[in-house]
């Protein structure tokens, strides 16, 4: 019968996408220039765990202890000593004007207090503005002050050294263990760039044969509504691999992200996410009346992904019905899949589970698709 | 006339959002004949023809197009007719071979290299076939369209005002090769607002506001809208023609009055009173009377006039 689904009609689909792709310079440069724009500003200017944050000292105190615990956050790399105050007036100053991130406040008398043995209390202002980028600063000088003075408590002073805790609380940081916000963010950052490109190529791709009018010849054809949408779609599977390719090669030459586990499960399993943004692509394409309606609905649909999915702000920080969220979005499950496979080794068992979301929303979504592909102009 | 029907429907109506495009129309095309489908703008012309090829789907009415049922077997009707849309719809950045090349592989079409060069060679577009059909002027896109629908050698052909835009050397090309299409056995229903197109079918129909108002051969509509027509020229200096006309229009009996150079068509159905108000100004010696057959567009203008407008009420202001 010839209504049934036929490869032939769905290469004459591809053929033609793939002709109309290459005249379309424009496109094409935005598939290569995304990806490499988007890591350029996400792998080297976003850092939420910065250094050499900006301090400014003031030194009330003027002896040996108080030099000593400013000399040790220096030579930690979080704080950068930016300029000695005289004043708490003036110290206030650069903290409101942002020109400082820490005031150390060593009170007047501070070493002859240690060496008495008072414990007086040293002051660190922080502009917490942006939480995310003290915190870890903060936490390192908690661990600095305690030690900063250990080589000085000797003698008859090191009785004045801290007694240990009752209890030794070590922190190990495992996969990234120097907490480098790169590793995470550029095999993140494939998944950003695949969900914001597929998804906003395909919604174009029949709103624009609709506003150029092409609709109805392709309607009058005898084209299923599976052979269109798999004809649009393929044509782009390839794109995505391009893409795929230029960042994990970014990834390994320019920011020397390691890759522990396998290549080919990563390619294997981003076939699944990238079929899945295309189909989310064609649903809104089949939604939207004209070419600037898809755009829009595709910006409605990459926020959440941004923002929801565990790329931008940890997953588990958020609470339960914007998880709920992000278990819809398929960037979720596939941001799951690349950080476990790049940075865990993740093998096929351990990412089987979201593999298989990422099908589910695949399956879910096509149907509404096709469903939604009208054969008529009704 | 072949006793086989091409297109034979009945009743078909369509509404969008309550506005009714085409009110229980029926049309019957012997196979191999070329229906010229003319009316209005807004007449429901375009609607019926989407109906016809399956790609809107009729409120009520049922009919066959090449013996399948239009409401039951769209699929199998959109192998068999080629439809060529009132707005270029084939891919402009797309050269002519590629758009020919796509489409024949759609239909899946055998010895699919012989066939476009074929089909390039029809309508002398050899010579274009690498240029993006983007850049084509208006006749020659209307040639690549005409060659990519009768590509999978379809039996009926669909034309929405094919020649809408195009210069008369490029249409008459074009009738010639619609006309050496039929000699080949195909059905032609072209729609058309150009009166020598309209001559040059072998049947039209006239549609207004959705209904159908006429169907027949040229002459057979004529003869059925019963017009006794006049024409005044000029016979004295002082002869007014303006003021002929100001007077005639509005007078009983006369439908219609139309202005050609200085002579002035005028004309109505009911015989009897036209020549009664007449009278008067066929005394005057200025003006030259003779009677004469009434043309098409005559008849149009007629058929317009007593045709309701179901339009009107719903119109913005």
């Amino acid at each position: 019968m010839s209504d049934r689904f036929s490869l032939g009609r769905l290469w004459a689909m591809v053929t033609k996408e793939f002709v109309q792709m290459r005249r379309d310079r424009m496109t094409f440069a935005m598939m290569v220039g995304i990806p490499l724009i988007q890591l350029g500003l996400f792998g080297f200017a976003i850092n939420s765990d910065p250094r050499a944050l900006p301090t400014a000292v003031l030194d009330a105190d003027r002896g040996p202890f108080g030099r000593a615990v400013v000399a040790a956050m220096q030579a930690s790399s979080y704080v950068r000593v930016t300029g000695l105050v005289d004043s708490e007036a003036e110290a206030d100053q650069l903290l409101a004007e942002g020109k400082v991130q820490f005031v150390v406040n060593i009170p007047p008398g501070f070493s002859h207090r240690v060496a008495r043995g008072e414990r007086p209390p040293l002051l660190v202002e922080a502009d917490a503005t942006d939480p995310a980028a003290t915190s870890g600063a903060i936490g390192t000088l908690n661990v600095l002050a305690a030690s900063a003075l250990d080589r000085d408590l000797t003698g008859p002073l090191a009785r004045l050294k801290p007694s240990p805790p009752p209890f030794e609380l070590r922190i190990h940081r495992r996969y990234n263990q120097e907490a480098n916000t790169q590793y995470n963010v550029v095999p993140g950052l494939m998944g950003v760039v695949l969900t914001m490109t597929m998804v906003i190529m395909t919604a174009l791709a029949v709103t624009r044969e609709r506003e150029r009018g092409t609709m109805e010849t392709l309607l009058v054809m005898p084209l299923r509504p599976l052979e269109v949408m798999l004809g649009k779609i393929a044509p782009y599977v390839v794109v995505g691999y391009i893409q795929v390719a230029v960042i994990l090669l970014a990834a390994k030459l320019v920011f020397r992200v390691p890759v522990v586990g396998s290549l080919g499960l990563l390619t294997v399993a981003s076939v699944v996410f990238i079929a899945a943004n295309l189909a989310v692509g064609f649903t809104f394409s089949t939604v939207a009346r004209n070419q600037l309606q898809a755009m829009q609905m595709s910006f409605f649909y990459f926020l959440p992904s941004i923002l929801l999915s565990g790329f931008m702000f940890p997953y588990r920080g958020m609470p339960a019905w914007a998880q709920a969220v992000g278990e819809i979005l398929p960037l979720t499950h596939f941001l799951r899949v690349v950080r476990g496979i790049m940075l865990k080794g993740n093998g096929p068992g351990e990412i089987a589970g979201e593999v298989g979301a990422l099908f589910l929303i695949l399956l879910i979504v096509s149907v509404v698709a096709v469903r939604r592909y009208r054969r008529t102009l009704d | 006339m072949s006793p086989a029907a091409a297109i034979e429907v009945e009743g078909l109506s369509k509404s969008f959002a309550g506005r009714v495009a085409v009110d229980s129309l029926s049309l019957a095309v012997p196979a191999g004949r070329i229906l010229g489908f003319l009316g209005p703008n807004g007449s429901g012309k375009t609607t019926t023809i989407r109906m016809l090829c399956g790609l809107l789907t009729p409120d009520r009415g049922r009919g066959t197009c090449l013996g399948l049922d239009i409401l039951t077997q769209a699929h199998a009707i959109k192998r068999q007719v080629g439809y060529m849309t009132q707005k270029f719809s084939y891919y402009e950045d797309l050269s002519i071979v590629e758009n020919l090349d796509f489409v024949a592989r759609v239909y899946g079409l055998p010895e699919r290299k012989r066939k476009v060069a074929a089909a390039l060679e029809r309508l002398g577009l050899t010579d274009r076939r690498r240029q993006l059909a983007g850049q084509l002027s208006g006749g020659w896109k209307q040639r690549l369209a005409l060659a990519a629908c009768i590509l999978h050698e379809p039996r009926l052909l669909l034309l929405d005002e094919p020649t809408a835009g195009v210069d008369p050397k490029a249409r008459r090309e074009f009738w010639e090769e619609i006309h050496r299409l039929a000699a080949d056995g195909l059905t032609v229903l072209v729609s058309t607002h150009y009166m020598d197109e309209a001559e040059r079918c072998h049947a039209i129909a006239y549609i207004a506001y959705g209904k159908l108002l006429a169907q027949g051969s040229v002459s057979e509509v004529v003869a059925e809208a019963g017009l006794s027509t006049f024409t005044a020229t000029p016979a004295a200096p002082e002869a007014d023609m303006a003021a002929l006309a100001r007077r005639l229009s509005g007078l009983p009996g006369i439908e219609l009055v139309a202005p050609f150079g200085s002579a002035l068509h005028v004309g109505g159905a009911d015989r009897d009173r036209l020549l009664a108000s007449l009278a008067p100004f066929r005394g005057d010696a200025a003006f030259a009377w003779r009677e004469d057959a009434p043309t098409l567009e005559d008849v149009f203008i007629h058929l317009m006039g007593r045709s309701r407008d179901n339009f009107a009420g719903a119109a913005p202001p």
